[in-house]
């Protein structure tokens, strides 16, 4: 089992559901986060002070998958969050040790 | 012991001088009044009322930060139910009453003798508005009364004390605001004989309002972390919404002062739209070249700069004279706010001084140069309005300054450390907006 976590820009969000929807992802965790890399902040103005905003605001992604969906999952994301622009993101891909469903017990694979 | 008394008979004679009995509001009969005149004067009370609460308020709590929305609220609306008691009880009567040329009489304590009869079908009128009755004259001057030390809050908000900023006002608009509105409108005031035009109060309010905010940045000093840390507006919906309640109030603040609905107030209106149209841009574009962006928060400080310079002139001056006093004032004032605030170092917040103040000495002063006979019936005089503007700055920094020591002493004037970091709202108010 794999998680995937990925930042991303916000308005792409939509676009990423639907892309992981189609290939059969059942289930993600959404955050609203702060942060930068290398797009950088921006400088804003107001009556000649002028504030650089460092942290730019971008959402999370989290999804737990099977190793086979890896691929498709990860190709997803990349060609939905895609503008070309600086700034849409990183995509980290971690193993995942266990995942238990707490409705029913369930565990491993069964719970994904 | 007769030479004492003449003395003091001379003495008391001088301080209060016989008040000339044609100045005093005369009784007369009700069919005198213009039911005209009366409705707009009523409509303009409502009007400059609302550029206070929720205008001003709204356009302040949208710059501050989201920490101290509510402080910044309740500054307005407390001073707005302070001011108009204390106009009831003594501020009418000291400031529009005949007294001497520096300070009016008693003779409206408690709005004592200001009477409406009906059987009689007789009222009281002012010599100043003989066309409408004197409740509707005392009510239109109690809203100018209180956006005045309202508009001063910008200054130091988002660190002032409470109670020190309540004691402060209630001082400053007896021993500031009344004189100077006598001096400049009262029949015999000073300003008045000297031919000081002031047509709806660039100088009682723009000049005393900024001179005291200055005054009040530098006594109270900066914010804690101001030029390091962000202090980004909040919400500038907010502001752009109050800017907007200011503009449309402002019609009551200049076309009111005409006091009549005639052709005057119609010459007023023009004045204040055309100058405020002129201001907004010539800020807007200011920026833009300067900065790169025309952003909302310049282009509605823009409009309010020029409402302000428009103030002492609408009623004066014609079109062309509005474009001017609006591009100047649209340029001086984002000069002030943007680049000489942050030269000289003090921490104006909301920029009562770079706004009303610079608006205001600029507003008084062109009223001398584009004043037109026709329509003002006068000749403007530069030398007799830089005269008046620089007086009531003088005095009134003289007056705060020493108004803001002796509460220091007493009472101190800011919060702690502690309560401006966690916010004026929870610290003083106890309640948060979200």
């Amino acid at each position: 089992m794999k998680l995937v976590s990925a930042i991303i820009k916000p308005f792409k969000l939509d676009e990423v559901r639907e892309a992981l929807s189609a290939i059969g992802v059942q289930g993600i965790t959404v955050t609203e986060v702060k942060g930068f890399g290398r797009q950088k902040g921006h400088t804003e103005l107001y009556r000649g002070a002028e504030y650089v905003v460092d942290f730019l605001p971008k959402v999370k992604l989290e999804i737990a998958i099977a190793n086979e969906l890896l691929d498709q999952v990860v190709e997803s994301i990349e060609s939905a969050a895609r503008t070309g622009k600086i700034g849409d993101g990183k995509i980290f891909v971690m193993d995942l040790e266990q995942v238990v469903r707490i409705r029913t017990g369930e565990t491993g694979a069964d719970a994904v | 012991m007769k030479k004492l008394s003449i003395g003091a008979s001379a003495l008391l004679s001088a301080l209060f001088a016989a008040p000339s009995f044609a100045n005093l509001p005369q009784l007369v009969a009700t069919s005198t009044i213009s039911g005209g005149d009366t409705a707009w004067m009523l409509t303009s009370t409502a009007l400059v009322l609302f550029m206070t609460i929720p205008g001003l308020a709204l356009f302040y709590a949208g710059m501050v930060r989201k920490k101290n929305v509510l402080s910044t609220l309740m500054q307005s609306f407390a001073i707005c139910a302070m001011i108009t008691v204390l106009w009831a009880v003594i501020g009418y009567s000291l400031a529009f009453m005949p007294g001497n040329p520096y300070i009016g009489g008693l003779d409206r304590l408690f709005l004592d003798g200001m009477l409406y009869l009906k059987d009689e079908a007789k009222l009281t009128v002012h010599p100043l508005a003989a066309s409408i009755p004197e409740g509707v004259f005392m009510m239109f001057q109690m809203t100018f009364a209180i956006i005045t030390p309202a508009l001063i809050a910008g200054a130091f908000a988002e660190r002032m004390k409470f109670s020190s900023m309540m004691v402060f006002m209630a001082l400053w608009s007896l021993l500031v605001y009344v004189p100077v509105a006598h001096w400049v409108w009262a029949p015999g005031g000073w300003m008045a004989d000297h031919g000081v035009l002031d047509f709806a109060g660039g100088t009682v309010v723009h000049i005393n309002a900024g001179i005291a905010g200055l005054v009040a940045a530098l006594v109270l000093g900066k914010r804690i972390g101001y030029g390091r840390e962000a202090m980004a507006p909040h919400n500038l919906v907010l502001t752009m919404v109050g800017a907007s309640m200011l503009w449309v109030g402002w019609f009551g603040f200049n076309a009111g002062s005409a006091v009549a609905a005639d052709g005057r107030a119609a010459m007023a209106m023009v004045a204040t739209q055309v100058a405020t149209g002129m201001a907004a841009l010539a800020w807007m574009a200011a920026e833009w070249i300067a900065k790169g962006k025309p952003s909302v928060l310049g282009i509605v400080s823009g409009a309010v700069a020029g409402l302000v310079a428009i103030t002492p002139a609408a009623g004066f001056v014609d079109a062309k004279g509005a474009l001017a006093i609006g591009l100047i004032s649209g340029l001086l004032c984002y000069w002030t706010a943007t680049s000489l605030k942050h030269m000289l170092k003090y921490d104006d917040s909301l920029d009562a001084f770079g706004v009303h103040g610079v608006g205001g000495l600029v507003g008084a002063i062109l009223t001398g140069v584009f004043a037109v006979k026709e329509i003002g019936g006068v000749e403007g005089s530069v030398m007799t309005q830089t005269v008046g503007a620089l007086a009531t700055a003088v005095y009134c920094a003289i007056v705060t300054f020493a108004l803001l020591k002796i509460i220091e002493a007493v009472m101190g004037l800011r919060v702690s450390e502690e309560e401006e970091r966690e916010g004026l709202d929870v610290a003083l108010h106890g309640e948060r907006i979200e």
